[in-house]
């Protein structure tokens, strides 16, 4: 198979060549297996580029999974909680699948690129679990992690480096992909992202991934592109109010304490469920849950102050612990300080929630008790995001 | 003078018996009959300049609540945890072992793309497992066949505790405690490789085959400790195995414990049905106002104990329980680090357990060999030089290895072991190194060669059992030795049990003797400085 190689060190993507030599200050972090950048120089002008111009990550390491095949479309439908059917070939969804007690596996992206054939983009592995559950349908499933070269094309500026680089994406509606070519080989450019911004994501095969690099940062030379590490992008994911397995929720077959898992209701996402498909998998569990109502909901919180309360202990009145965050920051974009949380129902729905906040300044710590407030999220939308055509800037 | 305690036995759980004793405020007397203490936790210097361990050779299970009560790491005790491992596949390949997960991962790839992410959900369900045994393992199991208050209210703890799993879970604790460890391993993979060496740990000690149910709960046995709080992890306890129980030893003397070595227990001194003393073989005798024995059970009661002072169903059940020697250790000095070509040149794998035997195929035929009352012709070896990291045992450049083997009978069909029969099994075990290391022979300075024979003479353990019975699970928790009688009494007033006979049964884990320690001192009613075990989060 080619990329397991015998050495034990992370790995290195494609694009490792490019992002060693533009991280200035050697911050990397394991990701999969992966060497992967957490900052290359300055994580607030990282972050600026992603609202304000053009940034790239790298996102290689990021499990991929092929299904091709006459049955594949049955086989996901069966398999995730969206309906599949009504993903047209050329179009991405946001899905996610569960186990069969209704909790969720994980969460992801999927690409149709044709009739009988679609691309998972998720966080997680699951080749076991998706084989097993591939019995009795005619369907191939590949792990193409190593395969493929992606890049996440992100801000105000991307349509026009794109544009610069030779691709007009301005018909390209959010969740739809268009394919070029590129020195001989297929280019996808998806209209998606983790941001929440206007964005792209491209995707190559791996011996591409250089010169896809060189070509975009040489069109976006004077839209102010720059690569970014995975600090900017959790800040930026989180004002998108995005998810992550492992950060947000623990992924059902890894919660090693059984009452760690979530279903959809409780993460938020249950609106991705198509009750009207017909079976698919953790269908009987969902529907019991409907019925009966859940544990957990999953909150967006707009906390008083400007302490990040990453970390903190949410309780009902001061007094009585009823959750946590998953997530937290000082949103540069939204000013206001944000967080994702797990509250225990009915206390979702309570008006009285406070979170305990230890901040640490100069060793010591300042204990706050501070007022969260339920907010919608995401929580900083940009129309942009949205736009067909994009504009300029 | 009359002891509080006399203990017989200076193996790991006596001495932490005595430890625990001896700070409560008794005065304490155990007896060895070697010139050294250790039972199977010990460390000779069998060639000059190398420390051996030559029995027990890694630490995982020893608790560390118990490190902590007796201050074990100020009495020179240092676990060290080890990298590495590796299966050396007959075709020239290896399976190699990485602490790093997704180098591991990588590394199981090569062989399963499939089996590679299975690892994970199979790590994640015996780490359940394990999380629901740990907290038994520092309780005096309850007696169900009695009602007193504490049985009842410990069988109410242990139904609670299972009652809080979910359905699904105590299903499949259930079965995981049944079965064999070859079909538990094929509910998660296909690579026969992978399933050879994940089943290792469900073998070692027993005379049980891979096929053989129950042995998943032996795996088990093996995975609920842990290295400073990394579960399943095993360490190396540095200057050998006897570093524990030097370091046991000097906790105890310095609560005012002693020690007296040189000569053993003749017989436990009983009179009007209450122990009050040993006999040595010397002749000496040694009165207690109690005797604790770190013996097996068998040893204790069959052979130290006059067979009158016993209830006949006692002896019965004791003669009858399960003890059947299936290992035997080659403890070799090496003049320089043997060379394995299979391995990447500079890779950690050598610095861990390091196997041959690549299929469960292979093992069960190993095992096959022990039933018809032979050792193994080609045997499973679990192959470790804890001087890759420890610097203290041998002089520089030149190593120590400990070769557990298995399987070895206790009896060579039917017959005792003679010296030609052991001299034959070292050099089947020496002639499978040679085929993995070119050379290997050539490295040799010296080789101890442990059948079951040298086993039960020296240490003590019966048939060579290194766990002081067998962990099938008709011989665990309150049927630990024998119904009746798992809270570390016996039948004979102020005569207890202490070693790894008793509940929660072998390995250098300590609880046995702090178990015994505590209903001791709870009976004499001065039950202190015994900390609970750890809470599981």
């Amino acid at each position: 198979m080619t990329g397991l190689k015998r050495a034990t060190q992370l790995l290195t993507t494609p694009f490792h060549a490019r992002t060693s030599a533009a991280n200035l200050q050697g911050r990397w972090g394991p990701w999969a297996g992966y060497r992967a950048a957490l900052c290359f120089g300055d994580v607030d002008m990282e972050y600026t580029a992603i609202r304000n111009a053009a940034s790239v990550y790298d996102l290689c390491p990021m499990v991929k999974y092929r299904f091709t095949g006459p049955d594949a479309e049955a086989y996901l439908d069966h398999l995730t909680v969206r309906n599949v059917a009504k993903l047209k070939p050329g179009s991405v969804h946001y899905t996610l699948w569960c186990d069969d007690e209704g909790k969720v596996l994980d969460d992801g992206t999927l690409l149709r690129h044709g009739p009988q054939e679609f691309l998972l983009s998720c966080q997680e592995r699951h080749l076991p679990w998706m084989l097993d559950a591939a019995t009795g349908y005619d369907v191939t499933i590949a792990d193409v992690t190593t395969e493929i070269a992606a890049l996440s094309l992100q801000g105000p500026t991307s349509a026009a480096v794109l544009r610069l680089a030779g691709w007009d994406v301005s018909d390209l509606r959010p969740f739809r992909m268009l394919k070029v070519d590129f020195g001989g080989a297929e280019l996808t450019i998806s209209r998606t992202g983790f941001t929440g911004d206007l964005g792209y994501e491209l995707w190559t095969s791996a011996d591409h991934a250089l010169p896809l690099w060189d070509h975009l940062m040489a069109a976006g030379a004077l839209h102010g592109i720059r690569p970014i590490g995975t600090d900017a992008l959790n800040l930026a994911r989180l004002d998108a109010g995005f998810l992550i397995a492992n950060v947000d929720f623990i992924p059902a077959d890894q919660a090693l304490r059984h009452d760690r898992a979530r279903s959809p209701f409780e993460i938020g996402l249950d609106w991705l469920i198509d009750w009207t498909k017909g079976h698919f998998n953790g269908r009987r569990a969902l529907v019991a849950e409907r019925a009966a109502g859940s544990e957990w909901a999953m909150v967006g919180l707009d906390i008083e102050g400007n302490v990040s309360a990453e970390g903190s202990i949410l309780y009902l009145g001061k007094k009585k612990e009823v959750g946590y965050i998953t997530s937290a920051a000082w949103s540069p974009s939204a000013k206001r300080s944000i967080a994702l949380a797990q509250i225990r129902r009915p206390y979702h729905e309570s008006a009285d929630i406070w979170v305990e906040i230890y901040a640490q300044r100069e060793l010591q710590y300042a204990k706050l008790m501070l007022k969260a407030d339920q907010t919608a999220r995401p929580f900083y939308e940009p129309a942009r995001r949205r736009t067909t055509p994009p504009q300029a800037f | 003078m009359i002891y509080d305690a006399v203990i017989i036995g200076a193996g790991h759980n006596g001495l932490v018996a005595g430890s625990y004793l001896a700070r409560a405020g008794m005065t304490v007397c155990v007896v060895e009959k070697n010139d050294w203490v250790g039972g199977a936790a010990v460390s000779r210097e069998l060639h000059p300049g190398f420390t051996y361990s030559n029995c027990s050779y890694v630490s995982s299970l020893f608790r560390p609540e118990i490190m902590r009560d007796l201050e074990l790491p100020r009495h020179g005790l240092q676990i060290l945890p080890f990298e590495g491992g590796a299966v050396l596949t007959e075709d020239g390949d290896y399976l190699g072992m990485h602490r790093d997960h997704d180098a591991n991962r990588r590394e199981f790839a090569r062989h399963s793309l499939r089996d590679s992410e299975a690892y994970d959900r199979y790590a994640r369900d015996v780490q359940r497992h394990c999380r629901f045994i740990r907290p038994m393992l520092m309780r005096t199991p309850p007696d169900p066949a009695r009602f007193r208050p504490r049985d009842v209210a410990e069988l109410a703890w242990l139904a609670r505790k299972m009652f809080e799993l979910p359905e699904a879970q105590i299903a499949e604790m259930i079965r995981f405690w049944t079965m064999s460890i070859s079909d538990y391993l094929d509910q998660y993979f296909e690579n026969p490789v992978i399933k050879a060496y994940l089943a290792v740990s469900a073998i070692i000690g027993t005379a049980l085959g891979p096929m053989s149910p129950g042995s998943a709960y032996v795996l088990l046995h093996h995975y609920m400790g842990d290295v400073d709080g990394n579960v399943g992890a095993w360490g190396f306890a540095r200057g050998g195995m006897g570093a524990v129980t030097k370091a046991l030893t000097a906790s105890l003397q310095a609560a005012g414990g002693e020690v007296r070595m040189g000569s053993g227990v003749d017989r436990v001194l009983v009179s009007n049905g209450r122990a009050t003393g040993v006999v040595l073989d010397n002749g000496d005798e040694i009165r207690g106002r109690r005797v604790i024995s770190n013996m097996d059970v068998k040893r204790t009661f069959l052979k130290h104990v006059e067979e009158k002072e016993l209830p006949g169903e006692f002896v019965d059940r004791v003669k009858k329980f399960k003890i059947r020697g299936s290992s035997g250790k080659l403890n070799i000095a090496l003049d320089s680090a043997p060379v394995f070509p299979a391995l990447p040149e500079g890779s950690t794998h050598i610095r861990g357990d390091l196997h041959f035997t690549d299929s469960i195929a292979r093992m069960e035929r190993a095992y096959d060999d022990w039933k018809s009352g032979t050792f193994s012709r080609d045997p499973f070896q679990d192959v470790m030089i804890p001087t890759m990291i420890d610097p203290t045992m041998t002089p520089p450049g030149k190593h120590f290895m400990s070769c557990f083997v298995q399987y070895a009978p206790p009896k060579i069909h039917g017959g005792e072991w003679t010296d030609a029969d052991r001299d034959a099994f070292g050099k089947t075990c020496l002639d499978q190194l040679e085929a993995y290391s070119p050379g290997f022979k050539d490295r040799v300075l010296h080789v101890e060669v442990r059948t079951p024979r040298e086993l039960e003479a020296e240490v003590g353990l019966t048939e060579g059992n290194i766990f002081q019975g067998e962990l099938t699970f008709d011989q665990l928790l309150f049927n630990r030795p024998v119904p009746g009688y798992a809270q570390y009494r016996s039948p004979v007033k102020d005569l207890w049990i202490c070693g790894s006979s008793t509940h929660p049964g072998g390995g250098v884990m300590g609880a046995p003797g702090r178990n015994a320690a505590a209903e001791i001192l709870r009976e004499a009613g001065q039950i202190k400085g015994m900390r609970d075990a750890y809470p599981v989060l």
